[in-house]
């Protein structure tokens, strides 16, 4: 019983976990909110219905279209929504805010239109593998979360210490105009940041329809709101704050069901945060925005 | 520039999130002016009767208003072939919003001067639109409002759509007696007024039937994880599972509770009740028991009439809207003949002796308040289709 349970919770944060690193990713080297990121995340979701329940295909190619189809729109998203309001005098800070907002209002309607509205069933055989211990029932899906997660943290964390192209962003993130001024191409890792957090996003999208088997047009804007809730929890722009935030929201929505206020579920997440931010401010793992990289 | 954004983000959080929670509907009640009652001509011996109509025809349950206004086509025109009553539809679209229902209702009482109202579509526009409908003296017929407290509104206002308060608990009793259940669990959605009504439904007559309700667990609409809530229910190891849910929502569930390895039947009211959930749940869905006013697949020459006539003319098969819609013109014109008169009050008294009439629902009567009384069908999804739980 609480075995099962502690693997819910594991499953469902997680998936947390990897909606938040994307927002983290792009809130720390953008320093905004990218609201769209929950749209992106149930476009991810409806391209893997697409490939497997409608095309048939196996679910390696569903990744593949998923990853593809959320890259491009992160390069679309930057392009059309974030870079023109960059850099620009008289721009309000709040503006890249709003127009993500304009653009996940877009793309729910979208996928309104183009998928119809209700839930849609997410048929793959990769997802019903699953084996028993005692009366403990474990899908391969759960497992293949979690390790994604882990690894996806591990390696971006990798990526932002050690490697050139980790250095080049985060020096972007520091002060744009030095970073320009030393020789780097910011726009490129500014692109870069955006097209790698959407993937995130959109790898996400895939594993939440393998694993609750539901995928629907309103399904990015409680995953979206959840993740900003995580970030704000972790530590603005914080990799660790991310995927450990994402956890204990995960854990305390499963046990709160456990011990029976399964009406309060969607409350704990931001109960949570306002008792994070009175306590600690910058969240649990939350430094100044351009050096939390840990 | 960026400590300024990271201070006023919670508050744009939170603002979010009352965005997110906050979703309320006002009613604003009007009352209408004009008593006109028409004088019926007879036209070669048949009785002429203007009925207005109210139904949901744009908007996000245009689905709701086109089964509706199908059902009431095909019924006129049987209506007028036969001859005793010549029937003429006025039809007015609400957009399923209570205000446009309430203008349309004004319009078709005051300015059209019909004898008799069919709809409105949706509990809270006829929560509107009734009691102007009865301050004027208009008998109105809803064919798809199943909320409690609609026949209550007036002595002009009836429904011949199945309640909740009758069909969940025909589904319980029909599942507890086949399964021998004594032991439930209960699963609901609690932001939802019809999923929250049905819940009550369900508590009641579990009392009553002197059940055990092991759990009560809820969810909320839109949510794609049910694993927590299942995964408790499992380990109290249900006889039932009695699930208030719409078909969105509860398919989703019943296929989450197939994967983890319950397999104890489910009753569902009315919400869950649609051949969606087979399209979204696929085999998972076998074993859900919802009782109903209207089955296609029943043995009964009237239904199969119907259904084949139905299907000609719009080349779909009938719903529960449109055969609700269908009797209700139908009761409607029976009322007019029996009375012998078109007259406004004629019709309401003509509907209230309306006793055992037989149409695609089966045996139809109303009680004094105006409500349906009737055995609904009990069907179990078995083999990937409704059939008749025997």
């Amino acid at each position: 019983m609480l075995l099962e349970q502690l693997i819910n919770g594991i499953t469902l944060g997680s998936v947390y976990a990897i909606v938040a690193l994307g927002y983290t990713l792009v809130f720390g080297v953008l320093g905004i909110i990218n609201m769209a990121h929950g749209e992106i995340f149930m476009f991810g979701a409806f391209m893997g219905v697409v490939t497997t329940s409608m095309l048939h295909a196996p679910i390696w190619l569903a990744f593949l279209a998923a990853i593809a189809a959320t890259a491009m729109m992160g390069y679309l998203l930057e392009r059309l929504a974030l870079r023109p309001l960059r850099g620009k005098p008289g721009v309000s800070h709040l503006a890249p805010l709003i127009s993500t907002i304009g653009v996940s209002i877009l793309l729910e309607n979208l996928a309104n239109q183009w998928f119809g509205s209700g839930n849609h069933p997410f048929r793959s055989r990769f997802a019903e593998i699953h084996f028993t211990v005692g009366d403990v029932t474990v899908y391969f899906v759960q497992i293949v979360i979690f390790v994604i997660s882990v690894v996806l943290m591990v390696g971006l964390s990798l990526w932002l210490a050690k490697t050139k192209a980790g250095k080049a962003l985060r020096a972007t993130a520091e002060d744009l105009d030095t970073a320009s001024l030393l020789g780097i191409d910011t726009k490129k890792m500014i692109t870069i940041t955006v097209i790698v957090a959407s993937a995130m996003g959109g790898v996400a999208g895939i594993l939440v329809g393998m694993a609750f088997n539901s995928v629907n047009a309103q399904m990015g804007l409680s995953v979206g709101l959840k993740g900003l809730a995580i970030i704000i929890l972790g530590g603005m722009g914080s990799v660790k704050g991310a995927v450990v935030g994402g956890m204990i929201l995960g854990l305390s929505e499963t046990f709160i069901v456990v011990a029976g206020f399964s009406g309060y579920r969607d409350a704990i997440a931001f109960v949570m945060i306002i008792i994070i931010l009175l306590i600690r401010p910058e969240g649990l793992f939350g430094k100044r925005a351009s050096d939390a990289r840990g | 520039m960026r400590r300024k954004f990271k201070a006023i983000l919670p508050f744009v959080v939170i603002l979010a999130l009352f965005m997110l929670s906050a979703c309320g509907g006002g009613t604003s009640s009007g009352t209408g002016s004009g008593d006109g009652s028409k004088k019926d001509e007879a036209s070669g011996g048949a009785i002429s009767a203007k009925i207005g109509v109210i139904s949901y025809l744009s908007g996000p349950g245009a689905a709701y208003g086109e089964a509706i206004t199908n059902g009431l086509k095909l019924a006129k025109e049987e209506i007028n072939e036969e001859g005793k009553v010549k029937i003429e539809l006025v039809i007015e679209d609400s957009a399923g919003k209570a205000d446009q229902a309430l203008s349309a209702a004004q319009k078709l009482i005051n300015s059209e001067n019909v004898n008799a109202i069919i709809g409105p579509t949706l509990s809270t526009e006829m929560q509107v639109v009734g009691p102007v409908a009865d301050q004027n003296g208009v008998p109105i017929m809803g064919t798809s409002t199943t909320a409690a407290g609609i026949p209550q509104l007036g002595e002009y206002v009836f429904r011949d759509s199945l309640p909740e308060s009758q069909a969940i608990p025909a589904a319980m009793k029909k599942a507890v007696d086949k399964y021998g259940a004594k032991k439930v669990a209960i699963m609901y959605g609690n932001d939802d007024v019809f999923t929250k009504s049905g819940y009550d439904t369900m508590k009641k007559t579990a009392e009553e039937m002197g059940l055990e309700v092991l759990t009560t667990q809820t969810f909320q609409k839109g949510q794609s994880d049910y694993k927590a809530q299942l995964t408790k229910i499992k380990n109290l190891q249900p006889d039932l599972i009695l699930c208030s849910a719409l078909y969105n929502e509860g398919a989703v569930i019943m296929d989450q509770a197939r994967s983890m390895g319950i397999d104890v039947p489910f009753v569902g009211g009315n919400g869950f009740n649609s051949p969606q959930v087979i399209k979204i749940a696929g085999d998972a869905a076998d074993g859900l028991i919802v009782a109903t006013p209207w089955f296609g697949g029943k043995d009964d020459p009237k239904v199969q009439a119907f259904v084949k006539k139905y299907e000609e003319a719009y080349g779909k098969a009938p719903d529960q809207f449109s055969a609700q819609a269908y009797d209700g013109l139908k009761i409607m014109a029976k009322a007019i003949a029996d009375a012998g008169s078109a007259e406004r009050d004629a019709i309401r008294d003509g509907l209230a002796g309306i006793d055992s009439y037989e149409g695609v629902l089966g045996k139809f009567s109303f009680d004094d308040e105006g409500d349906v009384v009737m055995e609904p069908v009990v069907l179990v999804i078995k083999d990937g289709k409704f059939q008749v739980l025997e």
